[in-house]
């Protein structure tokens, strides 16, 4: 499922029309990516969540090639499943 | 950033209600986590994808008892942050 079909179903499921939902999508991705950019933890409740974090710099490998790289230090996210999601997806594995 | 950030957000944008803007918030990660429980991957260009792995079941232990035990076959989730979003945050 990528973007476009979320704005499909967004549209369908609230009775808006295309253009609204994939303004609704996108603002709500934007708030998103803006917190985490701005170094914000996101909770979204029943979802997960997203804690910066930060990683130091390391000496790495290019794996094909075996050559050694320098690897910046850099912020990432980690996403945290929420329970709620945690367990919906455990309950599809079962069956 | 909480939900209720994310709403007033949506609502300044769109000049729905408060509640309207709820209500296509909660919408949107419903539609999310009933693909996610499908077994679908969510693809979010720009942002991210939702990548659901299956695991194997596998010995482990109890850290608390050093007991040694079988952890059942599982499916995680995993987010990739997208390369695009990944450069904007460590850009100096």
């Amino acid at each position: 499922m990528n973007k476009a079909d979320l704005i499909n179903k967004l549209a369908e499921k609230k009775g808006l029309s295309y253009k609204i939902a994939k303004i609704a999508v996108d603002t709500i991705i934007e708030s998103i990516k803006r917190a985490i950019i701005n170094g914000e933890r996101v909770e979204i409740r029943g979802f997960g969540s997203f804690s910066p974090r930060h990683y130091g710099a390391y000496t790495g490998r290019n794996p094909k090639t075996g050559e050694k790289v320098q690897v910046k230090p850099k912020r990432l996210p980690y996403f945290k499943v929420g329970k709620e999601l945690r367990d919906l997806i455990m309950e599809s594995k079962k069956d | 950033m909480t939900k209720a950030d994310i709403i007033n957000d949506l609502y300044e944008r769109l000049g729905y209600s408060k509640r309207e803007c709820a209500n296509i918030v909660e919408s949107l990660f419903d539609i999310i986590k009933e693909a996610l429980s499908r077994g679908e991957n969510v693809k979010i260009s720009g942002f991210g994808n939702f990548v659901l792995r299956d695991k194997k079941e596998r010995k482990g232990r109890n850290p608390k008892t050093g007991e040694e035990m079988i952890i059942s076959k599982r499916r995680v989730l995993n987010f990739k942050l997208s390369q695009v979003l990944k450069e904007a945050m460590n850009q100096k």
